[in-house]
């Protein structure tokens, strides 16, 4: 059960964005959620849309695969929706009850979920195509500056590598940890909240342990192999911009501008109106 | 060959003089709780290309020792020399850990890329190896363990056996002058251990690396040049296999294992049967045998006990009730049903379960052992077929799984990682309490449970995680025992333990069944522990129970059981080549009793010593 959770995790092939350099597909995924908060309009969208699709098709990363990684966002999904849905002021378009769905809740609601999803497959697509290491080398070299302030930033970037590189085996620790106290007749489905925390101490308590077993270990593997931090270190695949980060960067520019300006474009052009038209209903 | 690797007089690779190391533990306060002397005035010397082995039972102080080598540790009193170099000495640091490199007991814990090359190539990276060389350090490295073609995988997706080849790679990329493995194959499955040791061979003979193995297999020591067998911090015993396994009760004093073959010719002489000293292997007992068959006159070739002898019935098979019994009915399993990678790991199983049986469940990893005894008390369910528990469906909608996962208890392998309460009591309470009984009545069956695996009262209010290994497995397998099942399924009980554990849990769980009549499934790698407590036998491959039937009936198909990646115990081998010689044995003989017993009629010797 556990084992659909496919986010996040590294997917082995060769593409255009998988030899990237990192620090381009950083800093393309910073660009690209700030598109995501700044489209307006269906133009603005349409060219969001593009972008990451495009982005996924280069990546050679099966469609499949990575929308099973949604499978563990879709509760938080459809909360966002359903707050947003009724819980928006305006013009009321249906109503049942107390409830009353209104042209801006529905607006509202559809624009977060299609956010959200974009930026889950858009984050995902990052992890997808780039190894932990790489990640890592590259977040360590784009926040170089930050050591001026006396930030641990090699430090950090390798806390993060290894995070990444034992969430599939913690995951599967909690599985079989689940599954041996099932055996003894542990219930995790029934009771009320409280009953159902309580219920969770015996996975909680072994997880803990055996990860702090588990970093113990690795602390100590490290060591044994003269890992002694930052300084001094070279490179197995040192960091270089090639002309597909070049063309990348490019890209990045137009389609930022593209956003800006199609999104400045005015209010006529606006999603739901069109969603209106498109419905014959005409606004009041 | 690896560069730096010249062979210098004079000093070994190893010295270690007068080692004492003592773990220390302190209260809350910062006073002196307890002191616990793991290494206790060792001394011993490492010749350089050796292939040294250290053997020792759980908490000889063996792996405190492994640490000291590579600079992880550092003695309390005492020196320790790695290339000539004091390892205490903070100048010395990184070049003892790059001249000594360690692999540990867990694969998963010491890969620290998330793609094979990126992890072989964290060494040199460390030691601020130029870019263009690390590149040719991990392809030699990966080569040189056989691991080449996966140098682009995640190591998730390796079995155990090349998880430990790509950290051994990745320690060899470091060019290492020696390299020290801390019982590297304890987690592994025999296949895998092979692989392991193997490759540990290899770099020794041709990369001429000096190797220092912790075990506590005796097989994988066997072609050591020199073996240490640690005791209480100290070496108890030092030389050649031979000379080491000639100490057979020595040997067993010090909670270890000695090979079938040694185990025995030592039998045998014990009747009165002049064998050389020192016997190890199949290939030097029979010939042994022979020639001194030729002495006693013992006539070669008509046989009488082998066409006569009847399968031995071990225990009067007690009356097979159906209406008692659990009882698979043509069960298939596939994860991950209608995608591209879906995997049938049961096939149409069909099998039963009596009472009081002692069942072994033999396969090797992947084959589907697992996913079966999760079927046996509900943890999954079948994709299609039934199973029947006294007479019930259990796939019925008003069944209580609840009630099948306490009849039916299930250990999982490792299973002190699921203990988690303040008190072994209180854990082993857990269980109970959730079978629905009350808690005066769960305490009861609780201490019961406690008894019945002989952990020392004194221990039944400490912390869980303050046991040693064996006891915390006692104290798992009580878990379960407290739910009082029917049917006690173990998933490899043994895994991790050193032979004295090993034989401690087995018998345990044989008492469980003569004493208080619980039917057993004992899911096993080691053929030898199978064969001397089963009365019944299943051999898994690709999802199916490929044979049913008794240690010795399974153990004829031997050929069969080799296709599949297994073997039959050592005694076996040894009996059928002593028949194909001519001698009036039965093949099949699967316990070392019934070997010796056999023999010694050969030669006309009667009684046991």
């Amino acid at each position: 059960m556990l084992k659909d959770i496919t986010l996040g995790q590294y997917y082995q092939t060769d593409s255009v964005l998988h030899r990237m350099d990192p620090r381009t597909k950083l800093i393309g995924i910073m660009v690209f959620v700030i598109s995501l908060f700044i489209f307006r309009n269906a133009l603005a969208f349409a060219v969001v849309a593009v972008f990451l699709f495009l982005a996924m098709w280069l990546s050679k990363v099966p469609f499949s695969y990575m929308v099973r990684g949604m499978k563990g966002i879709m509760f938080l999904l459809m909360v966002t929706v359903i707050f947003n849905l009724f819980l928006t002021p305006g013009i009321p378009l249906v109503q049942f009850w107390k409830l009353q769905i209104t042209d801006e809740g529905l607006r509202n609601a559809i624009f977060t979920a299609i956010r959200l999803i974009f930026l889950i497959l858009g984050g995902s697509l990052l992890t997808l195509t780039t190894t932990p290491n790489n990640l890592t080398d590259g977040l360590e070299s784009l926040m170089k500056p930050l050591k001026l302030f006396r930030i641990p930033v090699h430090e950090v970037a390798m806390m993060m590598s290894i995070a990444l590189r034992f969430i599939p085996i913690l995951l599967e620790e909690t599985d079989k940890i689940m599954k041996a106290q099932m055996a003894r007749g542990a219930d995790f489905e029934h009771g009320g909240i409280i009953a159902r925390a309580k219920s969770m101490i015996p996975i909680l308590v072994p997880l803990f342990v055996s990860a702090f077993r588990r970093a113990n270990d690795l602390a100590m593997a490290m060591e044994a192999r003269c890992y002694r931090g930052g300084d001094g270190r070279t490179k197995m695949k040192p960091l270089k911009y090639n002309s597909r980060d070049i063309l990348a960067f490019l890209t990045m520019a137009v389609y930022i501008a593209a956003v800006i300006v199609l999104g400045s474009l005015g209010e006529s052009l606006r999603f739901f109106n069109i969603m209106q038209s498109l419905s014959g209903r005409v606004p009041s | 060959m690896l560069p730096g690797l010249f062979v210098d007089l004079g000093m070994g690779i190893i010295e270690a003089k007068d080692l004492v190391y003592e773990y220390i533990r302190r209260d809350e306060e910062g006073n002196v709780e307890s002191v616990n002397r793991a290494v206790d005035g060792l001394s011993l010397d490492i010749n350089r290309g050796d292939f040294i082995a250290i053997l020792g039972g759980n908490g000889s102080g063996k792996s405190t020792l492994a640490k000291h080598i590579n600079a992880i540790l550092y003695p309390t009193s005492g020196t320790i020399w790695v290339d000539g170099k004091d390892t205490a000495d903070p100048q010395n640091l990184w070049d003892v850990r790059q001249n000594a490199g360690m692999i540990f007991q867990n694969p998963d814990n010491q890969i620290i890329g998330n793609v094979v090359e990126e992890d072989v190539g964290f060494g040199p990276e460390n030691m601020g190896v130029p870019t263009k060389e690390i590149w040719e350090r991990v392809e030699e490295a990966l080569k040189a363990v056989g691991m080449y073609e996966y140098r682009k995988s995640s190591p998730n997706r390796l079995s155990g056996g090349q998880k430990q080849r790509v950290a051994i790679a990745g320690v060899v990329a470091m060019h290492p002058k020696c390299i020290i493995m801390d019982e590297p194959t304890a987690m592994l499955d025999p296949s895998g251990r092979r692989e392991v040791i193997r490759v540990a061979r290899a770099l020794n003979q041709v990369e001429e690396v000096t190797i220092v193995l912790i075990t506590h297999y005796m097989e994988e020591v066997i072609y050591a040049d020199k073996v240490f067998v640690m005791d209480r911090g100290r070496i108890a015993l030092s030389g050649t296999p031979r000379e080491i396994f000639s100490n057979v009760e020595k040997m067993k004093e010090l909670r270890l294992d000695v090979p079938q073959a040694t185990l025995l010719s030592y039998g045998l002489k014990k009747r009165g049967l002049e064998l050389p000293k020192g016997i190890l292997s199949i290939d030097e007992i029979i010939p042994a045998l022979c020639s001194l068959g030729k002495k006693y006159n013992v006539y070669l070739g008509k046989k009488q006990n082998s066409s006569q002898h009847e399968w031995k019935q071990r225990r009067s098979p007690t009356e097979k009730r159906q209406q008692d019994a659990l009882i698979f009915d043509h069960v298939s399993h596939t994860y991950e049903a209608g995608l591209s990678h879906e995997v049938k790991a049961l096939d149409d199983v069909s099998l039963a379960i009596y009472p009081g049986e002692f069942i072994g469940l033999i396969g090797h990893t992947g084959s589907g052992k697992s996913t079966l005894v999760q079927h046996m008390n509900g943890l999954l369910k079948a994709s299609s077929g039934s199973i029947y528990y006294r007479g019930q469906d259990v796939y019925e909608k008003t069944y209580s799984l609840k009630k099948l996962r306490t009849s039916i208890g299930l250990v999982f392998q490792y299973p002190e990682h699921q203990l988690f309460e303040e008190t072994v009591f209180k854990d082993v309470c857990f269980g109970a309490r959730n079978k629905g009984l009350s808690a005066k009545e769960a305490e009861l069956k609780a201490f019961e449970a406690l008894r019945q695996v002989k952990l020392p009262e004194d221990l039944y209010y400490a912390s869980p995680f303050e046991l040693s290994g064996g006891q915390k497995r006692r104290v798992a397998i009580a878990g379960v025992l407290a739910m009082q099942p029917d049917i006690l399924v173990l998933d490899e009980p043994t895994a991790g333990l050193d032979p004295r554990g090993r034989d401690e849990i087995l018998s345990l769980v044989e008492e469980l069944r003569t004493k208080n009549g619980i039917s057993i499934v004992l899911v096993s790698h080691s053929m030898e522990d199978v064969a001397n407590y089963v009365d019944r036998m299943w051999v898994m491959d690709k999802g199916k129970i490929i044979l049913d039937g008794t240690p010795e009936e399974v153990f004829s198909r031997y050929v069969l059981l080799e296709e599949m990646g297994l073997r039959g115990p050592e005694v076996m081998y040894i009996m059928d080549g002593l028949e194909e010689k001519g001698f009036d044995v039965y093949p099949y003989i699967t316990t070392l009793e019934e070997a010796e017993e056999q023999i010694a009629s050969c030669f006309g010797l009667k009684g046991g010593a």
